[in-house]
């Protein structure tokens, strides 16, 4: 008998206990954030989506060569003299124009490991974080500033500047090969008196 | 009364009636149900450290409108296999059932559905159809959940009835009426005079009342809360384990019905616990009407403490649920059988050796 109202009162008085827990809860201000209206901070130092600043990117493929899962792509094309490409924030001089610069950031893994190498740090991490698309394509994110044409442009410059050069450094080298020719003749003319078996060295 | 207001205005006494008998429904239950399923929701979720619904206009006060909008325009999805005829039938008879309660219960001094003198023993007899219409819908449904849920309600609501009854017996004892509205205005005056405080005789057995009625307000509120089903009585609908039990099949408007029904259940017996043992319409402090000698300010005000004392324990009722795990199906048996019950039938002899010394 005294066991049977000795529980009756112990259920009795642990459920009170319990209420009055829930009874304070009422009042503890709630942790949820409203999340589309308002946004949690975030930390200091986030890994979110890739970004880079073309301005100053000079082209040096480093990040790329960190990157652990291949999701950068950079593809460079030499600038032809003459062209003023700007000079970096950090007062480098840019000689390359970068034709491809692809992130790929679904395959991204936010490992930052390519922010840190960046010698102008034109690559970093923001605080963007939804980035959601429809289509697997929308991930590769393009940050090169120059047009289709540009590009187009830029490679043909290059590539106009490569023949030019290489035809110069023919003509050069053809004129080189004449005038050591014509100075072999000179030298096989004055061998003929000298008895001398090394033009070259006579050349220099 | 307001039968006879109605009856003077219209002429007639099928539309006196007629108007009479809708009035708790669309003036008070709808209404109520509104605002208590948001209430539900919102206390459920600060008790949590949440937030509840918060995007429907100012702090989420539309969300059960938007809801309710939702439901109209839901599909009424039937199985293939099912009674059509039961399973239309029973979200209707459950409703009944629990609207019917509402005839005896007196809102306030001048309005109450039926002034009927059998009172709160009809109350508990036409609650039972609330039994019958889950069984019906549980059963109709063909669905090994549905079925068992249907059961596990039956074998708890008709358990619960017995300490229920055995606790409204003794209050009849002591006020010598059935009706809840002769028993309301027996407890009048100030909050001194309830059932809870010993009742307004004065003397020995006043006193000897009070820790009685005490145990016998924690049985009655404990076993109506078994009956209508709620946490941490809600084995017939426990989600974790059948789904959700008699209502699994039904989906809409029928769904909202049985949705109504529970929180008209809700309040049906928090006011039929209040009218018991807190003076049910009755002012604690005495009346602004009677200070201002504004006799048509009384009813008003009568309304307000009831409907005061109704949504608090509705607010208990739910605290409870987001406090206390669902009971096992033997534990809640053995709760009702071996607890409840003995203790109300030694309350019951008790009460009777105090009124006749």
């Amino acid at each position: 008998m005294k066991n049977y109202i000795l529980k009756f009162w112990q259920g009795f008085f642990t459920i009170m206990i319990g209420m009055k827990v829930t009874f304070r809860h009422l009042f503890i201000p709630a942790v949820t954030i409203q999340y589309p209206t308002v946004r949690p901070e975030m930390p200091e130092r986030e890994r979110n989506r890739l970004y880079v600043n073309m301005d100053d990117c000079i082209g040096c493929l480093q990040c790329e060569r960190a990157c652990p899962v291949n999701c950068i792509e950079i593809e460079i094309v030499k600038s032809i003299p003459g062209e003023d490409l700007g000079i970096t924030s950090n007062g480098k001089k840019k000689a390359l124009w970068v034709t491809k610069f692809d992130i790929d950031i679904a395959k991204c893994c936010y490992c930052e490991l390519c922010v840190f190498p960046c010698p102008t740090d034109c690559i970093y991490m923001t605080d963007v974080y939804e980035f959601s698309e429809f289509e697997r394509d929308n991930f590769i994110y393009d940050f090169v500033t120059l047009t289709p044409d540009e590009k187009e442009e830029k490679k043909k410059n290059h590539e106009e500047f490569m023949i030019k050069k290489e035809s110069e450094k023919a003509a050069a080298a053809k004129m080189k090969a004449e005038e050591e020719a014509a100075k072999k003749n000179e030298n096989v003319t004055k061998s003929k008196n000298n008895t001398d078996d090394k033009p070259e060295e006579n050349k220099e | 009364m307001i039968y006879d207001w109605l009856y003077n205005l219209t002429g007639s006494e099928m539309i006196a009636i007629g108007i009479q008998s809708l009035l708790p429904l669309y003036l008070f239950i709808l209404p109520f149900a509104l605002v208590a399923v948001l209430l539900e929701r919102k206390v459920a979720a600060h008790m949590q450290d949440r937030l509840g619904p918060m995007r429907v206009g100012y702090h989420g006060l539309l969300q059960t409108i938007a809801d309710i909008l939702k439901l109209l325009q839901k599909e009424d999805t039937v199985a293939a296999d099912i009674d059509k005829k039961f399973f239309d039938l029973s979200p209707l008879l459950v409703f009944a059932g629990s609207y019917a309660a509402f005839a005896a219960i007196p809102f306030s001094g001048a309005f109450m559905g039926s002034n009927i003198d059998l009172g709160i023993i009809y109350i508990i007899a036409v609650t039972g159809l609330v039994v019958a219409g889950i069984l019906m819908g549980g059963w109709a449904s063909n669905n090994k959940y549905s079925l068992l849920g249907a059961m596990r309600a039956a074998a708890q609501i008709i358990s619960f009835e017995i300490p229920t009854l055995l606790i409204v017996i003794t209050v009849i004892m002591i006020t010598g009426t059935m009706n809840l509205y002769t028993m309301s205005e027996w407890q009048t005056g100030y909050f001194w005079n309830w059932l809870i405080m010993g009742g307004p005789d004065l003397g020995i057995t006043k006193i000897l009342f009070i820790p009685l009625m005490v145990i016998s307000f924690l049985i009655i509120f404990l076993s109506t809360l078994a009956e209508v089903n709620r946490t941490p009585f809600d084995i017939p609908e426990a989600e974790s384990e059948i789904v959700a039990g008699y209502h699994t099949e039904y989906s809409g408007m029928k769904f909202a019905m049985f949705f109504l029904a529970e929180y008209a259940n809700m309040f049906a017996v928090s006011a039929i616990v209040s009218a018991l043992f807190f003076g049910g319409y009755q002012s604690p402090f005495g009346y602004l009407g009677n200070l201002l000698e504004i006799s048509w300010l009384i009813p008003i005000e009568q309304f307000f403490w009831f409907t005061a004392k109704g949504v608090f324990f509705v607010l208990v009722q739910m605290w409870l649920r987001w406090t206390l795990p669902r009971f096992r199906v033997d534990q809640l048996m053995s709760f009702c059988w071996k607890y409840l019950i003995p203790i109300s039938f030694v309350i019951l002899l008790l009460v009777g050796l105090i009124t006749v010394l």
